[in-house]
Formats: structure tokens, C-alpha cells, sequence
């Protein structure tokens, strides 16, 4: 399982963009960190999401 | 008009207030503030009445009549840089502190350099899609540097969502995560002041060393 802010998810296996896509992510208002370092957005195709990652998707709203 | 503490007195003022350890910590700190709409104008008077040594201030837009509801800025300065209004009224708290101003919008051609030495980046964007990017450049390219963002701190909702969470060693995000502003929800000072507050605060703890939240 892949730990997703949190909640373990079903997820191991799949890229990055593909679960972000499932999970209806507006990839122009995140930012992700793969086991506490930052994913920059040029990879989000490449990598991996693996079997006992924590991942951290923020996801910003507006106003301030 | 009576004369103002010299720099020695406001010095001791605020030892007095939080120890000397602190007020020299804060004192030969730079904090940068992306932003200076309701978010930024309160997170920089915050830190400028702590006795932060240096401000970033980053702000391409000018003081409008509708900022008045919750920037810290005067009706007199409608029309003004958001820079020059806010550099004269932190002025006027904090005179010896020393202020880096760029009107100017931040890019990813130019961030590196207007965060230069900066110990903690407060990102006060209204923008989702710039607080991401804002975010994602710091993150990835100025990874020494504490990044505190915030998100959700729209409309009416209790105070006592208002929220600070660590994502990560150098990563902070303070708001309810999900209020945001759409036609009929718009902000409210108190609330933004709220965010603004946690922001400034995770910014002081930061430099006294307290990594939790």
C-alpha cells in the first residue's frame, strides 16, 4: 500500500501522473513530495509510486 | 511629534519582552513575504513587531479601495505600491528594520534571486496555481530554506480550523486546507488575520529552533 496524506491507498505500481489523474488532481495546483522530498512536475510521468511510499499531495486553494 | 526610541531602547524593549537569545535571533534573521495582500501586510507587521532583523517584501500590484477590508494598509494609500505603502507603515512600528522591497511579480526567472538569503519564505499568494509553483521552485531548488504556504482561509468557517501542518523538514502549510475564495465566499479579515497569524508564528518557532507544530 501507498500512504497518501495519510491514507493507505491502493496505489503501488502506478506513475505518479496516472493516480493523480484517477484521483482528479489539478496538477497546476499541487505540490507532491515522494517519501519527504519534493517531485518536480517534469517527472510526475516517470516516477513510480512503490509499495510503503508516503506521499504528500498539497493542494492549494485560492485566496490570501 | 515626539522622538523615537533609538535602537538600543526598542532593543531592549523586546528583550525585556522575549530574552535577549531570541530578540538576537530574530534580529539577524531575513524572512521573505511573497505577498502582500491579507496574508502578507498581516505576516509582515507580525515579524516587524518581533523585532525580524530584515523583510523581503514582494508585491507587484498597488493599495485598491477593496484591500482595506483586511491589508494592513491605510485609505490613505489607495493608489500606492503595496512595496512603499507597506515599507511606510512598518516604517512607523519598527523604524530600524531593515526592508528589501520589490514591486515586482515573482517568476521562475527571477525567484532565486529576490529570495536570496532568506532563512523562511511565507508565501502570500491569492493564486492557487502561483502558490503551487511558488511551492515547487522553493522546494526543489532552495531546499535550506523553510517554505511556510498557505491554503484555505476563506469565508466565515470557525477560527478553530485554521490549521498548521509540517508536510515535511522544511515545508509548513497553514489554513483549513479547503475554504477558498469563489463568488459568494470571499474573506474575512479576522479569519485571514488567523492565517496570517500561524504563518508568523511557524516563521518565529522556526527560527527559535521548534520544528513541531
Amino acid at each position: 500500500m501507498v500512504i497518501i496524506n495519510g491514507t493507505p491507498a491502493d496505489a503501488a505500481g502506478k506513475t505518479l501522473s496516472a493516480f493523480l489523474c484517477s484521483a482528479g488532481y489539478d496538477t497546476k495546483r499541487i505540490a507532491v513530495e515522494q517519501n519527504g522530498l519534493i517531485v518536480p512536475k517534469a517527472e510526475y510521468d516517470s516516477v513510480t509510486l512503490n509499495d510503503g511510499d508516503k506521499i504528500e499531495i498539497v493542494s492549494f486553494v485560492g485566496g490570501g | 511629534m515626539s522622538k523615537i526610541p533609538t535602537k538600543k531602547e526598542l532593543a531592549r524593549a523586546l528583550e525585556a519582552r522575549h530574552g535577549t537569545s531570541l530578540q538576537k535571533t530574530f534580529a539577524n534573521s531575513r524572512i521573505a513575504v511573497c505577498g502582500l495582500g491579507g496574508l502578507g501586510s498581516n505576516i509582515a507587521i507580525s515579524l516587524a513587531r518581533a523585532g525580524i532583523g530584515t523583510l523581503i517584501l514582494i508585491d507587484y500590484d498597488r493599495v485598491d479601495i477593496t484591500n482595506l477590508h483586511r491589508q494592513q494598509y491605510k485609505a490613505t494609500q489607495i493608489g500606492m505600491p503595496k512595496t512603499k505603502a507597506l515599507a511606510e507603515n512598518l516604517a512607523e512600528i519598527a523604524p530600524y528594520l531593515n526592508i528589501a522591497a520589490h514591486t515586482a511579480r515573482l517568476t521562475l526567472s527571477n525567484y532565486k534571486s529576490l529570495l536570496s538569503g532568506a532563512d523562511v519564505i511565507c508565501e502570500a499568494f491569492d493564486n492557487a496555481e502561483e502558490k503551487a509553483m511558488l511551492a515547487n521552485a522553493v522546494l526543489a531548488n532552495l531546499p535550506e530554506t523553510y517554505l511556510i504556504a498557505a491554503s484555505g482561509m476563506a469565508g466565515i468557517g470557525p477560527a478553530n480550523s485554521i490549521k498548521t501542518q509540517k508536510i515535511s523538514s522544511h515545508f509548513y502549510l497553514c489554513g483549513d486546507g479547503a475554504s477558498e475564495v469563489t463568488d459568494g465566499v470571499s474573506l474575512l479579515s479576522s479569519r485571514v488575520m488567523l492565517c496570517a497569524a500561524h504563518q508568523a508564528h511557524t516563521a518565529l518557532r522556526i527560527l527559535a529552533k521548534e520544528f513541531d507544530v
